[in-house]
């Protein structure tokens, strides 16, 4: 293996690892929202979208319909839609090969490629594979335990599993808020949710935020 | 097929739907700024929302329970820079520890 190669392969192989430890928590998470491993997992194979995912559980464990439920999930899958927009040109696939590549163009195999764009287009396909599979690989198979474990607890709330999911936004959340715009609607976006939850029906306050950020977007 | 159902399989097909027309529409359509503003802002206001919502209500009624507390160690550990899994252990451990303490 060549040196570009190694260092693409230890960028891709530590995100996957890290990444996908976290489907502990989502398993877990789900499970104590109501989910069966089951669906789980399946959400984990075929949805294959940390927050996404996490968003499904988060509107259903808190009272929504499966409409505002997929419709917060399907928002957010927006962005991997446009990440694939981005990678297409650079990997080259047809057919078989681009609903593969489709499957796992996701948040951390767009950041690795997009990383190694200084040494080359091959890297950055190695990148964007190597990433897409590890992240794949380690996702479900950390969200089967994950999913087992939290099944066997009993009573969430007495392990915290309650708060590991609104904890888990924040921590996605987080890296995103880089300037002072984003950070004011992080924060008018909590005030309106939270207004509004009394008001209209579970699920719903959270998707209307959406249209908060268009507006934001629209004026920038 | 219940709501649990039929949330795991609608968000699975538009899930990969998204991704899949993302791989065959043309680059130039994101090239536009404000697309991408919207981009970057959507799962800002999102995820937000969804902290928002799951720590501080129940069905939808407004309340402040043990969670608070867990959200509260979990924004500590951001701010000290800690790794996710640690962001969120910290939240488990301490809500945990409030709701069967008191």
């Amino acid at each position: 293996m060549s040196r570009i190669e190694s260092t693409t392969f230890r960028d891709s192989l530590s995100v996957s690892f890290t990444v996908g430890a976290y489907g502990t928590a989502f398993g877990a998470a789900a499970v104590a929202n109501g989910f069966s491993v089951l669906q789980a997992c399946l959400l984990s194979l075929l949805t294959f979208s940390g927050a996404s995912q996490f968003a499904v559980i988060g509107v259903l464990g808190a009272g929504g319909s499966a409409l505002s439920a997929i419709a917060t999930a399907s928002l957010l899958g927006v962005r991997n839609g446009l990440y694939g927009v981005i990678m297409a040109p650079r990997l080259k696939v047809k057919g078989f090969k681009r609903i593969i590549a489709a499957q796992v163009t996701i948040d951390e195999s767009t950041a690795v490629a997009l990383g190694q764009e200084v040494r080359g287009e091959k890297a950055m396909r190695q990148g964007f594979w190597l990433t897409g599979f590890g992240v794949f690989f380690f996702w479900n198979l950390f969200t089967v335990a994950g999913a087992l474990g939290a099944q066997a607890m009993g009573d969430i709330r007495a392990w915290g599993l309650d708060s590991a999911v609104p904890a888990a936004f924040l921590g996605l959340v987080w890296p995103r808020l880089v300037t002072n715009r984003d950070r004011t609607l992080a924060v008018g976006c909590v005030v309106f949710a939270l207004a509004m939850t009394p008001i209209v029906p579970a699920g719903l306050p959270i998707i209307a935020t959406a249209f908060i950020a268009i507006a934001v977007g629209l004026r920038s | 097929m219940n709501a649990f159902w039929v949330a795991t399989i609608g968000t699975s097909v538009i899930a990969f739907s998204l991704k899949y027309t993302g791989h065959n529409v043309p680059e130039k359509i994101f090239s536009h700024s404000k697309v991408q503003a919207i981009n970057a802002l959507i799962p800002i206001a999102l995820l937000s929302a969804l902290v928002a919502v799951q720590t501080f209500t129940e069905k939808s009624k407004l309340m402040v329970d043990h969670r608070l507390a867990g959200v509260g160690v979990a924004l500590i550990a951001l701010f000290l820079k800690a790794p996710f899994p640690v962001v969120v252990i910290s939240a488990a451990v301490s809500s945990a520890a409030i709701y069967n303490w008191f």
